[in-house]
């Protein structure tokens, strides 16, 4: 279909490849199933947690206890998102030299970056993401468990800022991927990067914790930052607390960063390209 | 005697092995203390917003996380070699020439290798355990260090015997099976809370299926010299890291019958 829409095209090999590597990444069936058993556990003990800090008290508390439940699993069931690291396959690149090749082929090597970083997050994240939600906002409920389920958003317009944002948080989420792929073949391994990221994206992103829960001092500096749209943005607009204005703003930043990021990744990588010295014969 | 000195052989091996990379050496740990001492502001903010869980206060809580952390980091940097079981010896054969060998299968696993990287999420445990003792106002005692000392040791025993169970899985699904990971991992992590947070068939499953509560919460509970709120009575507290020996066994037991069931993938 949409190789038709471009009959010369101009984007063919970017959507080949995005497919290919989707259907490849779909193959991994057991370590869907793996990551969403351990999702779900994470999730119930998050929200346990959660529900016994509530039980002292939830007044004047920046979420209620439901926002905290649903942010929580919406947390789990998106969490492949999160770009904790560089591109394996890009690694390898790097570590044998092959990542020379990637110059010689006739595409634009941040876009054939990007779209297999895209198609690499999004398959990882479908299968988790579709059996967590059939988890957590079918089979709960079924089981008189409503209480601690995954709501629909609570208006259609929730749902389409959701949706708008949602788009967001998968873009930016390949720009990282592909900045991670950047600062690995500057530095030519991918342990620094790799091991800073992780640390880093979980805290600002509201992984760990949504970052209303973060003293208020900090809250416009948390807001502010582009890791923000990778999980508090999208998921405050879901359950709610962000609405009309002020989510339409929330999704203008996350747009800004989105190609603040892409361009800066383009820069950095002509110039990582350009300095590139090949291991091996 | 003669499996300790060689015990000894293999790590000290293991350890000049993982030093010959001293930069890759530091980053990993870097980055093991960064992501757990992170997990911990999370912790450190909710309860600046909410005070205190079910009458737990931070410095507390400090002291459940900060033992598990320490607990979980040993037993995962001892036990690597069934962590990687299936992959590394299952799948290709390799387990074959570790039945030829005239030591016990056990014994050769645990001295593959001693992951030093585990020095980062030590150390953070240690760092928040502390934290958790200036607030607290913990008082060390020859008893209370020993009851530490007595669960960190069954703490690693339950943890070794949850590595070992998850390798014996592989005699039967070849790959490693990540799913054990949510009783690895998963169970540090429900340790990290005194057990009374959590709901009443939670609670039964940490103490009686697989008895994580048993090597943190009440062994620490006795050490703080303070009542269990569920009720437990006071001898009976420092009893409870027997049942992390017992669980040992227990897998050490299913793990022969799985060696016995092993059939090589004959690569």
């Amino acid at each position: 279909m949409a190789a038709n829409l471009y009959p010369n095209g101009a984007l063919r090999p970017y959507l080949a490849v995005l497919a290919g590597r989707f259907q490849l990444m779909l193959q991994y069936r057991a370590a869907a199933l793996a990551g969403f058993a351990t999702q779900c556990w994470f999730g119930v003990i998050r929200i346990l947690v959660f529900a016994a800090f509530y039980a002292g008290g939830a007044a004047g508390q920046p979420l209620s206890l439901r926002d905290a439940v649903t942010y929580t699993w919406l947390g789990q069931a998106f969490l492949a998102f999160l770009p904790w690291n560089a591109d394996p396959d890009v690694a390898d690149m790097v570590r044998s030299g092959a990542v020379a090749y990637e110059r010689l082929r006739p595409v634009d090597t941040y876009a054939w970056w990007y779209a297999r970083a895209l198609a690499w997050s999004t398959a990882r994240v479908l299968p988790r993401a579709a059996l967590m939600v059939a988890f957590a906002s079918v089979l709960l409920p079924l089981v008189g468990l409503g209480k601690w389920s995954l709501p629909p958003p609570p208006t259609w317009s929730a749902a389409g800022l959701f949706a708008v944002s949602a788009l967001g948080m998968i873009l930016l989420s390949a720009a990282l991927t592909v900045i991670l792929n950047v600062i690995m073949t500057a530095t030519m391994s991918d342990r620094g990067a790799n091991t800073l990221a992780a640390p880093f994206v979980n805290l600002f992103s509201g992984m760990i914790i949504p970052l209303a829960f973060f003293p208020d001092a900090l809250r416009p500096f948390l807001r502010a930052q582009p890791i923000a749209g990778l999980v508090d943005i999208p998921f405050t607009i879901y359950f709610g607390g962000l609405t009309g204005a002020d989510a339409w703003r929330a999704i203008a930043l996350q747009a800004v960063w989105v190609v603040v990021l892409v361009l800066a990744g383009r820069w950095w990588l002509e110039r990582a390209l350009g300095r590139l010295q090949i291991q091996g014969g | 005697m003669d499996a300790l000195r060689l015990y000894g052989r293999y790590t000290a091996v293991s350890i000049r092995s993982q030093l010959a990379y001293p930069g890759s050496f530091l980053m990993m740990s870097f980055g093991q203390f960064l992501v757990t001492v992170i997990e911990f502001v999370g912790v450190w903010a909710l309860f600046q917003r909410f005070g205190h869980i079910q009458g737990w206060r931070v410095g507390e809580v400090a002291l459940f996380y900060g033992l598990a952390s320490v607990i979980f980091s040993v037993a995962d940097a001892v036990t690597r070699g069934f962590d990687i079981f299936g992959s590394v010896f299952v799948k290709t054969g390799n387990f074959d020439r570790l039945l030829l060998r005239p030591r016990t299968t056990a014994l050769q696993l645990l001295g593959y290798e001693l992951r030093l990287t585990r020095i980062g999420r030590l150390a953070q445990g240690l760092i928040v355990f502390s934290i958790g003792v200036h607030m607290t106002g913990f008082s060390w005692t020859p008893a209370s260090a020993a009851l530490l000392a007595w669960a960190l040791a069954g703490g690693t025993a339950l943890f070794s015997g949850l590595f070992i169970c998850q390798a014996t899985l592989a005699f039967w699904t070849v790959e490693s099976l990540e799913a054990m990971n949510v009783l690895t991992y998963g169970g540090e992590a429900a340790a990290e809370y005194p057990l009374d947070v959590y709901a009443r068939w939670f609670r039964d499953f940490l103490i009686f299926v697989v008895p994580i509560a048993a090597v943190t919460y009440f062994p620490l509970v006795a050490a703080m010299g303070r009542t269990d709120p569920l009720g437990t009575p006071a001898w009976a507290l420092p009893l409870t890291p027997l049942a992390g020996f017992a669980f040992l066994a227990l897998s050490l037991w299913i793990w022969g019958f799985g060696v016995r069931r092993y059939t090589s993938t004959g690569s």
